[in-house]
């Protein structure tokens, strides 16, 4: 397996590889970590003509909390990082439970936050989390940056908000305070790992009832989505079994499941309501 | 043989430094001064006429030295010949061309070859060359292939797409049926034993390089025989054998996936030869899954006949097998002789009728992967054990127990017509339930399901035909080769030995086990000797590893060879020391006279006199080395319990395998380490059959299970700690006493797992589930809910 | 165009021009003559062709060699030191945490990175940690053991198991 030849780039800052962005237009595509692309460029299943090597550029790897309460996590934190942060594993665990799982050891040493949200694998893992995080996307192109949310970052399958000239350099996350809970659980794919379903849950519960809750969902659609209707389902709630159950039965509410040679849709959906209730009934149990 | 030093120990590997220090050489390491690389361009499509092949760009291309296409090939080779034609079964070998000329037949038939400086380049020009293709109807399915109307045929001179059919009758088991209709059982099933990709973990490689001044062909590549591989290139090629030399170097695994012989070593060769330049070709994984070879894919009607106590009477059954697009190497004996003949397991049961069809379909050719028929048949009477059991609901270690053939009736003849060498069932069974505590396991199934999870037990009692074999025997069903072994034990001036074996170890670790032998006979240091295998240069013709034979096989010849070189060394021995032969005590390396234990040489003073040969007895020849050829008297026939549990979640289908326990008796054992490792890789490789892997063709022939993220190789999470135990029966004609054990574990395991999750199933009334059994398939089980 | 890369492969720093597109596990293997890491899969599944780079595993077929510019390796051949087989090989060779050898420089250097991470792994953290490497021969057992053991050498106890 042999990708096509290419002309290569390691610009030192990120105005020198939007300005390599800007020139080269759809014949360049961003390497990161290199564990979305490379894989299909060596199946020729990409030929860019040009790949600028992000990884090069300083500072972009920091996991840091900032002054407005949020965390911010530069493009190019591996997934290892995350895991190991200890920061987040403090104020934003769902991050790290969240990395932990993504591919195997030495993919969680390459791949970055930044690389996998462009990429915006339906099956990977952190869409679903960032969703339910409430995450901002820190994009920055040649004008400077913008933040997205993340309920507008994923459009479809494989295709983001960022546009053309754009580079994902900065993931921001809220710290979470007591009373809140989270949670990612997933059925991984027995060959690929990546998730059959995966389900991120935050709850804020006071009183003994749910007080806010957020659910992302991996796998399931041709883009992570948030079950709205779950979510609703709960608020209000004692999280007891019989209760969370019957509210993550609206897990794919809305939503057509995909059918693959490992799940159909019929039980990829099923799966999805019973991941659901695993991860609000986990993260019930962790805000108590 | 009195009980000696080695043979027993768990001594460690002595092909491991090399392995562990990255010192080892396998073929893709290679690097010959002038080499170039191959890439073969394959045919995306599954059945296809080629109407144009335009290479003119790819040969512009920098850097390319040669492109070649199937006309180019057409004449200078010849088809690589079927090995196994099964008697009395209308077998047709239509030929497969090295390079497609105007047909493809599977996605992965090749069309051409680039000859480049550098791998890339290859790569490149190859992506340059185009192929039109007029698509033709497609066929995946093997009794689609055969029964529906309107089917494609594959092969103009194969009717209906049946390359053979075999059939195997002993008693008379219509009769047995009508009984058993009467006053007794009769359970049906339908099975599927799905289509496996063997995963070598490393992809098949071949370096050829070609003497045009000697007329002499090199070829070092991923061969589990060489010897059988130099005469197939011979024939192939038109290359004289002696002028071929076949060299194994460290192969990484193979699984029986590196028996055959391939189109592309034969184009690698064709290349070598008419460039002037060594050529390398490696497949990347991609290329392993669509054209190193699939096992397994039988679809099977099977019923059984029983009295009403349990008693099994026959047992009758067709099965379709899928071959592939071509026969390759072995292919016609693996659903048939090593599959049919074992069918009935290690029961009596007298009455047997079995028909098998091998089908050619547009896919990759199926071949022989670990256990080669022997699992297939296995799974068939294992799980058809636990039909019976739960349909008298009777316990299946009872059933199994009612119908084992008993210890005293050994050698035993069964109806397929096999004589098993020894057995003696009940001492595994019974240690691997108490192992497993399998009476508290059924206690704590009476409690219910605990959080929603069932729990399930599963039993496999098998014995499996091994040790390829005696050769007029083998011969008799149509194998076109002897399955004897080839010895060379040559000690050296200075005392040391080096041991050449036809077999050809890939990772079993018998240059290890065979010095364990050696060093016993004579009494020498281990690591005073070298095993040399894999070489067709260096030692006699031998027939390869495979078969679990190596042990069996190589390991009587090698035997038989040492003892042979005690015999010369004793004569000398004893006259050097002016007695009789017959007042010669040997041990531990030393010949002393008895009675007078000083009066000694040791092995190694008596070698160097054989090579000086300055005062050698009359009629003795100087040096000291001895070959033997050894043709086995039968197989052997290895046997075991094994025993799984799981929980079964009955809200998603997920099954946790929870426990695991190995009793399997494979005669004596030279080194428990070893056998160890064998039972447990084993084990994984039939689980994965049981919960995990399948190749699954689309309609249109595209292999939708292509790489592996795809095709799910297990993980070391997968699985529970083994325990492994023995119960130790000797071969009675084996010099050794050793059965083989490198397929036990892959024959075993499958029906284990299959068998606990449909017991844990029970309560739901599920008895059948076709492998592999993925969450999806359990849940609609449980369910009752049609998939799609 | 080609690129010049300096790599520090086992403490010794090579230069060299390369294509942009050569893959790591090429530069390894092809332009260093370091075959002990191997190829066995293309997709990033199987782990064979896994090195130390910087300290941290990594599969080297998923990356490029301008990638690992500036960067330290570490590979097989770089674990024994002195002639000194590194406790890892050492386990592997006592424990027989490998049959045919393909997988195992790559099952090594996971476990390295492992046992760096954590010193006293449980059976369940080492059948994770190794979740990235394949092997079809061993059913990963030995394998198990062969890490416990280098993991209580390097921890300095005694590596062996009080019985087999």
């Amino acid at each position: 397996m042999i990708p096509a030849a290419f002309e290569y780039f390691a610009p030192t800052t990120v105005r020198e590889a939007l300005g390599l962005l800007e020139q080269h237009g759809d014949e360049a595509k961003i390497l990161a970590g290199g564990h979305s692309l490379l894989p299909i460029m060596k199946f020729r299943l990409a030929q860019p003509k040009v790949v600028v090597d992000i990884g090069r550029i300083p500072g972009l790897d920091a996991i840091a909390a900032a002054a407005d309460g949020k965390i911010t996590i530069g493009a190019l934190a591996t997934h290892d990082a995350l895991e190991h942060s200890a920061v987040l594993k403090e104020k934003c665990p769902l991050l790290p439970e969240t990395a932990a799982v993504i591919g195997d050891m030495q993919v969680r040493n390459r791949g970055t936050i930044g690389g996998s949200l462009a990429h915006a694998d339906p099956a990977a893992d952190y869409p679903g989390t960032v969703l339910a995080l409430d995450a901002e996307i820190v994009a920055t192109g040649s004008k400077g940056s913008r933040t997205i949310p993340a309920r507008e970052f994923f459009v479809d399958m494989l295709t983001t908000a960022l546009r053309p000239v754009e580079i994902i350099t900065e993931v921001r996350v809220p710290v979470l305070g007591r009373g809140t809970g989270t949670a990612y659980v997933k059925h991984p794919h027995p060959a690929s790992g990546y998730a059959v379903v995966g389900v991120a849950a935050v709850l804020a519960v006071s009183g003994g009832k749910c007080q806010r809750a957020a659910i992302g969902i991996n796998g399931v659609s041709g883009k992570a989505y948030r079950a709205a209707a779950v979510e609703k389902a709960l608020v209000g709630q004692a999280l007891d079994e019989k209760i969370v159950a019957a509210a993550a039965a609206h897990a794919t509410d809305g939503v057509e499941a995909q059918s693959d040679l490992y799940a159909s849709s019929e039980f990829r959906a099923h799966l999805a309501a019973v991941y659901t209730k695993r991860a609000v009934l986990l993260a019930a149990s962790r805000a108590a | 043989m009195a009980v000696s030093k080695l043979f027993g120990a768990s001594i460690k590997r002595r092909e491991d430094p090399r392995l562990i220090t990255g010192n080892a050489t396998y073929t893709d390491d290679l690097q010959l001064p002038g080499m170039v690389h191959a890439q073969i361009v394959r045919s995306p499509h599954a059945h296809a006429r080629i109407t144009r092949l335009d290479v003119e760009a790819a040969r512009r291309h920098p850097g390319v030295v040669a492109v070649y296409t199937g006309r180019d090939l057409q004449g200078a080779l010849n088809p690589s010949p079927t090995a196994w034609l099964i008697p009395n079964s209308d077998l047709k070998t239509p030929p497969h061309p090295a390079l497609a000329v105007d047909t493809v037949r599977y996605v992965g038939d090749g069309v051409a070859v680039v000859v480049a400086e550098d791998r890339y380049a290859a790569r490149d020009a190859a992506a340059l060359i185009e192929v039109d293709y007029e698509p033709l109807p497609v066929v995946v399915d093997q009794v689609k292939a055969v029964e529906q109307p309107g089917a494609p045929q594959l092969h103009a001179d194969v009717p209906h797409n049946v390359a053979f059919k075999w059939v195997l009758a002993g008693g008379d088991a219509d009769k047995a049926f009508e009984d058993a209709r009467r006053d007794g059982v009769v359970v049906s099933q339908g099975f599927i034993n799905q289509r496996l990709i063997p995963n070598a973990m490393e992809p098949r490689s071949v370096v050829a390089r070609y003497n045009s001044g000697s007329g002499e062909l090199t070829v070092w590549y991923t061969t589990q025989n060489p010897h059988i591989a130099r005469l197939l290139m011979a024939v192939v090629t038109g290359i004289p054998e002696q002028k071929v030399r076949i060299i194994a170097p460290e192969v990484g695994g193979g699984f029986g996936s590196k028996i055959p012989f391939y189109p592309d070593e034969a184009i690698v060769a064709f290349c070598a030869r008419h460039t002037g330049r060594p050529v390398k070709w490696t497949e990347d994984r991609r290329e392993n899954y669509l054209t190193t070879i699939h096992g397994r894919d039988h679809i099977t009607d099977l019923e059984i006949a029983a009295r009403k106590d349990g008693t099994l009477t026959a047992l009758r059954g067709k099965t379709w097998a899928n071959l592939g697009a071509y026969l390759s190497t072995a292919a016609p004996g693996i659903p048939t002789i090593l599959h049919g003949l074992m069918l009935t397991g290690c029961y009596t049961i007298p009455n047997i009728s079995y028909q098998v069809l091998g089908v050619f379909t547009n896919t990759a050719p199926v071949d022989a992967y670990r256990g080669a028929g022997r699992p297939e048949a296995t799974y068939l009477i294992e799980r058809m054990m636990d039909l019976l059991a739960a349909r008298l609901n009777l316990d299946p270690a009872d059933v199994r127990r009612k119908n084992f053939i008993p210890p005293d009736r050994f050698p035993y003849t069964t109806a397929a017509g096999l004589t098993y060498d020894s057995g003696n069932y009940e001492p595994a069974l019974d240690k691997a339930l108490e192992a497993i505590e399998y009476s508290r396991i059924r206690e704590d199934q009476k409690k219910g399901p605990k959080r929603g999870r069932y729990l399930g037990v599963g039993l496999s009692t098998y014995t499996e035909i091994c040790g390829m074999g005696p050769s007029a025997v083998v011969g008799s069903t149509g194998f076109q080769g002897g399955l004897w072994e080839s010895a060379v034990v040559r000690l050296h001036p200075t005392g040391k030995a080096t041991v050449f074996t036809g077999t050809a170890p890939h990772g079993q670790g018998e240059e290890t086990t065979f010095a364990q032998i050696v060093a016993d006979e004579l009494g020498l240091p281990i690591d005073d000797i070298e095993v040399v295998h894999g070489d067709t240069g260096a030692g006699p013709m031998g027939w390869g590893t495979y078969g679990s034979r190596t042990t069996v096989v190589g390991g009587g010849a090698i035997v038989l060879a040492a003892r042979r070189v005690r015999e010369k060394a004793a004569k000398i021995a004893a006259h050097l020391l002016e007695a009789a032969e017959g007042d010669l005590v040997f041990d531990q390396g030393r010949f002393s006279v008895r009675g007078s234990p000083d009066r000694a040489k040791t092995i190694q003073e008596v070698t160097l006199q054989a090579y000086l040969a300055w005062n050698l007895p009359p009629g003795v020849e100087p040096s000291l080395e001895a070959s033997a050829f050894y043709d086995p008297s039968n197989f052997t026939f290895p046997f075991g319990t094994h025993v799984a549990v799981v929980k079964v979640n009955a809200e998603t289908g997920e099954i946790e395998f929870r426990r695991y326990v190995a009793v399997d008796d494979c005669g004596r054992v030279i080194n428990p380490l070893i056998v160890d490792g064998q039972v447990h890789g084993g084990i994984v490789q039939g689980v994965a059959q049981a919960l995990w892997e399948g190749a699954v063709y689309s309609p249109e022939g595209q292999l939708l299970t292509g790489s592996m993220a795809d095709y799910a190789v297990p993980k070391a999470h997968m699985f529970p700690t083994f325990v492994t135990d023995r119960t130790e029966t000797p071969s009675p004609h084996n010099p050794l006493g050793v059965k083989g054990v490198g397929e036990t574990g892959t024959i075993a395991s499958t029906p284990a797992i299959v068998n606990a999750v449909l017991d844990a199933l029970r309560p739901f009334g599920v008895t059948h589930i076709d492998m592999p059994l993925t969450p999806e398939r359990v849940w609609t089980a449980i369910h009752g809910k049609s998939r799609r | 165009m080609k690129r010049t890369i300096h790599v520090t492969v086992n403490g010794v720093t090579h230069t060299h021009e390369v294509e942009p597109r050569l893959l790591l596990v090429h530069f390894i293997r092809d332009v260093l003559g370091l075959t002990g890491t191997h190829i066995g899969c293309d997709t990033s599944n199987c782990g064979t062709c896994t090195v130390l780079m910087n300290g941290k595993a990594v599969k080297s077929c998923t990356l490029l060699a301008a990638q690992a510019d500036g960067a330290t390796l570490q590979t097989v051949e770089g674990l024994a030191r002195n002639g000194e087989l590194h406790p890892i090989q050492e386990g592997f060779w006592e424990e027989h945490g490998l049959q045919c050898g393909f997988c195992t420089p790559g099952m090594m250097l996971a476990a390295l990175d492992l046992l760096q991470r954590i010193p006293d792994p449980t059976e369940e953290q080492i059948r994770w940690g190794i979740e990235g490497n394949l092997c079809r021969c061993t059913g990963y057992q030995h394998i198990i053991n062969s890490i416990q053991y280098a993991a209580r050498k390097m921890r300095g106890e005694s590596p062996r198991k009080a019985a087999r």
